[in-house]
């Protein structure tokens, strides 16, 4: 499957409903997956139902790539099932009165014979269906269910997959049983994606690029390391702890530790085993502020293994509360930790000074 | 043994009005359960008519309304050269009308209990609207369709005061059930009209139990 190139979304739309009120005027350039991110009731789900044409209300101008799905002067609305759009909604929304195997039949059987890139086989393989097939979906656990659902949706061969908080209505055990099948979809399958969720770790796993929306705005757009390490960016009705994405290169799998060794810029950092990573794999880390600390001097004698030079380059107080976010650059890598104002004080830390920034392994877990 | 002949036409009727049901019904119901019309609650209170109406009124607006005199009654004189009024075809329409809340109202209920998550999926899958109904919302509704159906055909047997208006009591033509139970015991027959009884009694039995047992969900995996 080929890299996804990158189609451009061009929203001028307009949701209104009572007391809510949805204005997106901008255009996205769609490659790998697009974050929509935004506190509950900013409007997120109802601009992805927007775009896939199950909100009657929306009212302005829809274009993906060279195709118009939505232009109201001129009385052009084409229907959801007309749009070559996958959308795989928080619920799954699998049909009761068919087994997995239906389920996934039904999209198949639909789906234009003449461009069908993406097969039954490799769906089923992709996700682990095959044990499931014939189970009965009533039966099946919620992170069963989103591999089904994400796998029918695949099956209708989208142009742009659109994922509404697939993984809100899992318990955090059956979120991690399904983000390796999230992470490996673009690279699987090359679908210009769109990802809604409010929960920043997702944001940090899977999103290469973040648009922020708040109060039916997009207020923020970007890529994801620049917007979750919170550069030009403060929401008020969602303050979230900053996250640095790293993209770092397998050195090597310490099997009996369970551990991996990996680089970044020459600096090495040792995190829980990453399955499935081979040598010289990229592979993104996060990191969030609050995990880090910082040392004035190399400390000796301690238990965290990854110590990481750098060089102080801002102290941002956080207003109305004891931390500030601190950046260190590592390498021209900006990496944030959250400190305490007394801490930053005591230590004398302000920019141009060396800091060791410490993280401990366990902080590197890839669950969420 | 009794004359059968009032069983068999009973049964035709109900099975005839049943099906002009399921074709007049389902796509009002299905209008009904997704509609933000203003004039849904006017529709609503329309079908619901014959639950509260005396039978005798609506079959006195039907003797009217189908009378050869009428628009409806004289063009139907016209086309086929029979009247509507006492015949088959004007007991059908008028049942049609006396048994619809039986039919909408179940379906409705179902419709409305699917919602409208399942539609956007198939939508989302690349089903049209026709295509996801049969597809998705039929088999999904498939109690509210057997319970509209049963209950339809029931409620057109057991009708009796439209029928006496519409159709009066014509052997072989509209000499239903109900109408040879009354004439039966009108004429001291009691020994007919108790066999005719005790079998609809039964029959109406078996019916409702049938449907409230589906409603318990026991039978139907759906």
């Amino acid at each position: 499957m080929s890299d996804s190139a990158a189609k451009s979304l061009s929203l001028r739309i307009r949701v209104s409903f009572p007391g809510f009120d949805l204005a997106v005027d901008q255009n996205i350039d769609l490659a790998g997956v697009t974050g929509l991110f935004g506190p509950s009731g900013s409007g997120k789900s109802t601009l992805l139902r927007a775009i896939a044409g199950f909100e009657s209300a929306a009212e302005g101008t829809l274009r993906f790539g060279g195709d118009t799905w939505l232009e109201t002067a001129n009385s052009i609305c084409v229907p959801p099932h007309q749009r070559p759009v996958g959308f795989v909604f928080q619920d799954a929304r699998l049909f009761p009165h068919l087994d997995v195997a239906g389920n996934l039949h039904y999209s198949h059987s639909r789906s234009d014979r003449s461009d069908r890139e993406i097969s039954y086989e490799e769906v089923v393989s992709a996700f682990d269906l095959e044990s499931l097939l014939q189970r009965n979906v009533n039966g099946l656990s919620g992170g069963e269910r989103q591999r089904v659902a994400i796998g029918r949706t695949l099956l209708t061969q989208p142009g742009l997959l659109l994922l509404d908080e697939p993984l809100a209505a899992l318990d955090v055990g059956r979120k991690s049983e399904i983000l390796p099948y999230l992470e490996q979809l673009p690279k699987r399958f090359g679908i210009p994606t769109i990802y809604v969720s409010h929960a920043v770790n997702e944001m940090a796993r899977l999103a290469d690029d973040v648009v922020v929306l708040e109060n039916g705005k997009i207020c923020a757009t970007g890529p994801a390391s620049s917007i979750l390490s919170h550069d030009n960016l403060q929401l008020s009705s969602m303050p979230f702890e900053a996250v640095t994405i790293l993209h770092v290169t397998v050195v090597e799998h310490l099997h009996e530790l369970h551990l991996t060794r990996v680089a970044h810029n020459g600096q090495h950092l040792t995190v829980p085993l990453i399955a499935g990573a081979a040598n010289a794999d990229s592979v993104r880390l996060s990191i969030r502020a609050g995990d880090v600390v910082l040392a004035t001097t190399e400390p000796q004698g301690i238990s965290v293994r990854n110590v990481l030079s750098g060089i102080l380059t801002e102290v941002v107080p956080l207003e109305g509360s004891a931390f500030a976010t601190v950046s260190v650059s590592i390498d021209g890598v900006p990496l944030k930790a959250q400190l305490t104002r007394h801490a930053i004080a005591e230590l004398g830390l302000k920019p141009g000074i060396p800091v060791f920034a410490l993280i401990k392994t366990a902080s590197f877990d890839r669950s969420l | 043994m009794p004359d059968l002949g009032p069983l068999w036409l009973s049964l035709a009727l109900a099975g005839v009005t049943t099906v002009f049901l399921l074709l007049i019904g389902t796509p009002l119901a299905w209008w009904l359960s997704g509609t933000d019309s203003r004039f849904k609650p006017a529709i609503e209170a329309v079908t619901a008519l014959p639950l509260v109406l005396p039978p005798t009124v609506l079959g006195f607006y039907f003797l009217i309304a189908l009378g050869p005199a009428s628009p409806v009654g004289s063009f139907w004189l016209q086309v086929t050269g029979d009247a509507l009024t006492f015949s088959f075809s004007g007991l059908v329409i008028a049942s049609i009308f006396y048994s619809l809340p039986f039919m909408v109202q179940p379906l409705q209920n179902s419709f409305e209990s699917i919602g409208r998550g399942p539609l956007e999926a198939a939508g989302s899958l690349r089903a049209g609207p026709l295509d996801a109904f049969f597809s998705v919302v039929v088999p999904l509704s498939r109690r509210g369709f057997i319970t509209a159906a049963v209950l339809s055909f029931a409620h057109t047997i057991g009708e009796f005061g439209v029928v006496l208006m519409v159709g009066g009591n014509i052997p072989g033509k509209t000499r239903v059930i109900s109408i040879a139970i009354y004439e039966h015991v009108e004429t001291l027959n009691y020994g007919e009209a108790h066999v005719l009884s005790a079998g609809l009694l039964v029959a109406a039995f078996a019916v409702l139990l049938f449907v409230y047992s589906l409603r318990r969900g026991g039978r139907l995996n759906v």
